[in-house]
């Protein structure tokens, strides 16, 4: 009997010993997946806060408005000619971007131009009424909702980012009409997706509203 | 200096010019198609508003170098179209002209609009409108021949 007791205690004491062995051991792992998940939303927040710089840019800014027209210039004014945005964003008959704009930029008169020249839709809106840019939160949440943005996933956004022939415009702006350049984007066209691909591969976390 | 076959109202015209010029100056200077009026030079008054494969277009900021293949329609053969047609009888109809110089490009905006929109509202007139401007202020003389013309060409 004394052995079987002895026994007993010894296994006792083994699972006891394993046991906290194991809450230990999972606590730690809880809190270093906790330190790295953190770390990854943070990285996400801080890629997201470079895309924002340049979704906010006039370059981008001018064609995301909330209003019946685009708006041209740094200084972002009301689009010349009183061009409205039109049932598909590409103006109205007689007054369509494409009367202006053409598939290329055209240096010798200072206007614009690319392939399929278009408001993005409202739905797409980074201004309010006033023309005011809209917080960080709020663009996040607009360009992540997938009822607004096209169905567009992560990687969908990612690719947008990298192809559409509109975003890499804003890195080609051309020239204005006084024959100046056009001011580009705070960072280049491989840094914004650079920053883009970190901000989708920590799942596009958006900062909180309110901010 | 570079060598363009345009299509200019049916027409194949060639120029030689600088590639940068904008097309409102090879109309006018080489091709002295003068019924095309220069205004503001920056798309802003719609005088210079031709058709380009029918999309109405400011020709003082489209270099030539961009008009391709595209046929070019401008105030000298839209009497070639019916709806073109309908608009110049209405234009007279109406007695819309006071000076004249903005109603070419009045009237290849109001066929623009016409041939997409054949039954337009006061609002697309105004929105189509929009961009062309008429010091005389003829503006409600415009609308009214719009819709003459409207009832013309249907």
């Amino acid at each position: 009997m004394p052995r079987i007791r002895a026994a007993c205690l010894l296994v006792s004491a083994f699972l006891l010993a394993f046991g906290a062995w194991m809450i230990v051991s999972n606590t730690r792992g809880q809190a270093r997946d906790g330190r790295r998940s953190a770390a990854s939303r943070t990285q996400g927040l801080a890629a997201w806060e470079q895309v924002y710089s340049v979704l906010t840019h006039p370059r981008c800014i001018n064609c995301h408005t909330a209003t019946n027209y685009p708006q041209q210039g740094d200084e972002r004014r009301r689009h010349v000619a009183n061009v409205v945005r039109g049932p598909e964003g590409k103006g109205v008959p007689a007054l369509n971007c494409a009367g202006c704009h053409q598939e290329t930029n055209a240096d010798s008169t200072g206007v614009p131009g690319g392939h399929n020249w278009h408001l993005a839709p409202l739905s797409m809106k980074w201004q309010d009424l006033n023309d005011r840019p809209l917080s960080s939160a709020a663009v996040c949440r607009a360009v992540t909702d997938r009822s607004k943005n096209h169905n567009l996933d992560g990687p969908g956004l990612l690719k947008h980012h990298e192809e559409e022939a509109l975003v890499h415009w804003a890195w080609n702006p051309g020239r204005r009409p006084d024959g100046t350049m056009r001011t580009l984007p705070p960072m280049t066209h491989q840094e914004f997706v650079a920053s883009t691909r970190r901000w989708v591969e920590a799942g596009t976390p958006c900062p909180p509203l309110g901010r | 200096m570079a060598k363009y076959q345009l299509n200019v109202n049916g027409q194949r015209k060639e120029v030689s010019v600088d590639p940068s010029t904008p097309l409102l100056w090879v109309l006018r200077e080489d091709l002295k198609m003068t019924g095309t009026k220069y205004g503001c030079g920056v798309s802003a008054c719609g005088a210079c508003t031709v058709h380009v494969a029918g999309v109405a277009t400011r020709s003082c900021v489209v270099p030539v170098s961009l008009i391709g293949e595209r046929p070019v329609v401008t105030i000298e053969g839209i009497s070639q179209d019916p709806v073109g047609r309908a608009v110049q009888n209405a234009w007279v109809e109406k007695d819309v002209v006071q000076c004249g110089y903005c109603q070419s490009g009045q009237i290849m905006s109001a066929v623009a609009l016409l041939k997409h929109t054949p039954k337009p509202t006061d609002t697309n007139i105004d929105e189509s409108m929009g961009g062309n401007i008429c010091r005389c202020a003829t503006y409600v003389r415009i609308r009214e021949a719009i819709k003459t013309a409207s009832q013309q060409a249907t």
